[in-house]
Formats: structure tokens, sequence, C-alpha cells
């Protein structure tokens, strides 16, 4: 493909060139055809997945044949058998996620975990869907002196703490309003999804969110074959083509079929509690009922569910 | 209503509290009363099917939690059993020791700590509560918790520490010393993994 960044245009010869002037309604064609091939291959989701009707409006038959597509497409370029699982969300459950702050130390485990789990752009783009921000105590949540980028011999360093920020899956998500091809929306579970094949890459959601917890694939994702994770969701951690947005899905691919996320499994202090909202007995409503919990700017009225808490 | 709590049981394994009380109160009409004991009877039986038999889930999110306790942390080599080399009581005072030089005793007060406040002097292959009941190591949790105990409520709950597995079913639960040095407990500052790039390090 040319670097140029207009869309090309199919140029048909001109009477004076000898050829017969074509059909103005042929032409029109040639060029919409021309067009969208061109954008469908720009877009990495093949012509299928860019003619394809929304995700909502396939029948299951074609879901599965969408899967399988992916799967087949991913095992030729990954060169690894993978698993695209299409699991919908369990009855009865409503997911939470806790972080207790107490016990945070900073020492950012759940990031990489979450690169390796998620498929993540490793370099160039370098993609983290957490983002662990150190904060003074003496001035508590405060943004404005919050720092992601904080390096250290050890953590958790004097006079701070540390507040990690990922996707909050917001009740009344502004993300999802905001995107004009319904390419992303929540899940009965409570899950905010991205379908990949249909989001154009406007980036309205990334300025919708107020957590700068979705990301751009500005490049194709630079991510190698033998660190593939091939356990895989097709709405979650399937690799991304260039020019679309992703975001935390609670490890979609993982607590639909039960386990947790990676990040609360690998969490050293244990600060990181997640379960199911109507489940009296989940952890995450043992914190709610005994703990006093916070969301993470509770005036814009996003309703995350997030919670936020201090155990000590 | 208050939500069934997990328990831990002496055994060590996290139960639902099954406290219930049948019957209660002064029944003056004895039909009634025979209803209810008949009906308190009933959800005795119901209680006891549901104990053996799989109550069918409500839902898929809410299966019975099933928790496995994870394996205690590995004595250092050669240390246990402990009553390999302590086959007497031997000296009880509080002392410095001529053995046992690489536990550096950092926990709470120094003045007021000493090996057999956990350590029994009787049996030393296992722990002592505050009573004197004996605590195998396997449970020390319930050592610990005498004295932290809204960490041990916490804890139970599933607040305090970290679970693995299944969050609607199968977890495996961490032990105190998995994590706390019992000795040393306060938990030791990490090396962060390096920091994400900046926009203008990705650009290049």
């Amino acid at each position: 493909m040319s670097d140029r960044k207009s869309l090309p245009v199919l140029q048909a010869a001109g009477p004076d060139e000898g050829g017969a002037p074509l059909d103005p309604r042929r032409r029109a064609f040639l060029r919409t055809a021309a067009a969208g091939a061109a954008v469908a291959a720009a877009s990495g989701c093949g012509v299928e997945g860019f003619l394809r009707q929304h995700l909502w409006e396939l029948s299951p038959e074609d879901v599965k044949r969408l899967v399988a597509k992916i799967e087949r497409d991913e095992e030729r370029k990954f060169a690894r058998k993978v698993r695209v699982g299409n699991e919908p969300p369990m009855p009865g459950v409503k997911f939470g996620y806790g972080l207790d702050l107490s016990r945070c130390i900073g020492c950012r485990r759940c990031v990489y975990a979450c690169v390796t789990e998620n498929n993540q752009s490793r370099t160039r783009p370098q993609i983290h869907w957490i983002r662990v921000l150190e904060m003074e105590k003496s001035r508590g949540v405060d943004l404005a002196h919050a720092n992601h980028y904080y390096e250290a011999d050890q953590v958790p360093r004097e006079g701070h703490f540390y507040m990690p920020v990922q996707c909050q899956q917001c009740e009344h998500p502004p993300c999802v309003k905001v995107c004009p091809t319904q390419a992303t929306w929540k899940e009965p579970d409570g899950i905010v999804v991205v379908d990949y094949d249909w989001c154009i890459g406007c980036r309205c959601c990334m300025s919708g969110c107020p957590y700068g917890a979705r990301h751009f694939n500005w490049a194709t994702p630079n991510l190698p074959p033998e660190e593939l994770n091939p356990n895989q969701h097709l709405l979650g951690n399937r690799p991304r083509p260039k020019g679309v947005v992703e975001k935390c899905t609670f490890c979609i691919q993982r607590t639909r079929n039960g386990r947790y996320p990676a990040c609360v499994e690998i969490c050293p202090v244990g600060a990181r509690k997640f379960g199911n909202l109507l489940d009296p007995q989940s952890e995450i409503r043992q914190v709610m009922e005994t703990k006093r919990v916070f969301v993470f700017k509770e005036e814009l009225a996003t309703h995350p569910q997030f919670y936020y808490f201090y155990a000590t | 209503m208050i939500p069934v709590k997990p328990w831990i049981s002496a055994s060590g394994s996290l139960r639902a509290n099954e406290g219930m009380k049948a019957g209660g109160g002064d029944v003056t009409n004895r039909s009634l009363g025979r209803a209810i004991v008949a009906i308190a009877a009933a959800a005795v039986l119901a209680e006891a099917r549901a104990e053996t038999a799989a109550k069918p889930a409500p839902a898929q999110g809410q299966k019975p939690h099933q928790l496995i306790q994870a394996e205690p942390p590995p004595f250092s080599e050669g240390i246990f059993p402990c009553s390999a080399c302590h086959v007497e009581p031997g000296d009880r005072t509080r002392r410095e020791l001529g053995f046992h030089e690489e536990i550096k005793l950092d926990h709470g007060p120094p003045e007021n700590r000493w090996c057999l406040d956990c350590h029994d002097s009787v049996n030393r292959d296992v722990l002592h509560l505050t009573n004197g009941d004996p605590v195998p190591f396997t449970e020390s949790y319930r050592l610990c918790g005498q004295c932290h105990g809204d960490k041990y409520r916490d804890w139970r709950a599933g607040v305090h520490g970290k679970r693995v597995g299944q969050w609607n079913g199968q977890k495996t639960y961490f032990l105190c010393v998995n994590c706390h040095n019992p000795h040393s407990p306060a938990f030791k500052p990490l090396k962060p993994e390096p920091r994400p790039a900046r926009p203008e390090e990705m650009r290049q």
C-alpha cells in the first residue's frame, strides 16, 4: 500500500487517452468498491470482517463462522494453535472489583501480568491497560500531583501511596455514549467491551473516558508469536489490528469461565478483590459491606463498578 | 438481613456458619406449637439434605464457594521436626541464643517477645495459643488471630490476603505465613517493574 493518506480512487482512462468514457454509475460503483476494499485492508480485519453486520445482528451460526475465521487467520499469522471463545455473560452475575489502597505498594506486577494475559502491544506502541499512579500521602488522591512514570529501587517510597487505575467498567459509561458506530457497549455482566472489527478508530471514546483507560493501536501491535496467549475471547484479548481502541475487560476470557482476572492472581500483597456483586459470599460483597469504599471521580456520575477502599 | 459469613472451623476448612435457632418463645396454642416444631424439623431436615446433596445452583455466579488451603511455606532445610534436637524442655528463659542465628525477631516490641510466646516448650513440633492449647504449624493463623483479630476477621471473609482460582467456585486461600515471615512480619519492599514508556519515547 502507498503512504498516501487519502483513500485511493480508481483512475479510469479518460476519453483523450483513447479509452471509452465510463458510465458515471459504473464509475461511482468502482470508486465505492475500491474505497471499501482499501479501508478493509487498512483496518486489518479482512473484507469479511469489514462487510459483515453488527455483532448483535449476527445469528449464532454467523458468530461461530466469524470466530472460526479469526482462529484460522491467527493460526496462520502466529503459527500457533489458538482458541477464540465467545462465552456469553453468566445469568445472575454482575462483576465488581475492589482495590485496597492501604495494601498496594506500586510494584507494577499487575501491569505486566495484564500485558502478557491480554496480548497487548509490547513496544511501539507500548500499551498498558493498568496505570499505577504514585501520589503523595500528604495530598491524598490529587491527580495534579500524581505520577505514573515513577522509578525507584524499592517501593513503596516514603510518604507515597499508589493507586492503580484501569477501566472502571462504569454503569453509565461515557465511552459507550460517544461511540458513533456502537462498536463498544456494556454487557449484562457489567463488562464494557469493544468489537475490534466494528471500531473505526475515531478515538471519541478515548476523549470521553475520564480515567484514561482506553488505548489506541497507532501501529500494528508488536506482539512476539511466542508470547501470544492462545486462550482468547472474541471481545477480549484476541490480537487487535492497527487503528482500533482497546481496554481492560476484567480478563473476559478468564472471568467468563469462572477464573479470577490475571491482575488479581499476580498481586503480591492481595490488594485486588474480584467477584460477583450479586453473590453475598463473594469477596467484593464482603468488602462493600464491611469497608468504606469510594469510586474514582464520583462527581462525574459514571458509577464505576471498580471500588477503592482502605482496609487497615 | 446479615449475610451468611464464611467461618473457619478448627479443622482449617472454611464453612458457612450454620448457627440456627429452632423453636423458641412461649407457644400457648398446642397445635400451633406442634406445627412450628414440624416446620422447624422440616427446615432442619432440608438443611441436612442440602448439606449432603448439592443444591441446584440458583445461578452460575452463586455456586457455593469451595475453599482450599494453600500449602504452608516449607521449613528451612533440616529444621523440622524440632523435637529431633529439642528432646528436653531445656532453658525457657529469655536469652541470646547460640543457635537459630538466622532468625531476627522483629515482631512487635522486642523486650516483650520471646520464642516460647508462640512455640511450645513441651511439644516442640507444635505452636500454642495463649491459653496453652497446642496448634499445628499448618493452622498457625489461629495463633496470629489472637492478637490480629481485625486482620483475622477480614482474612476469613476474603478481604485480607489473596485468593486464587475461581471467583465462583474452587479457590485457594493462603495462610498468614505464606506472605508474612512470622519472625519479622512486615511486608518487605519490592523492586518495581519498569515504568511505562513516555509518548515521546515511543515516537522515536
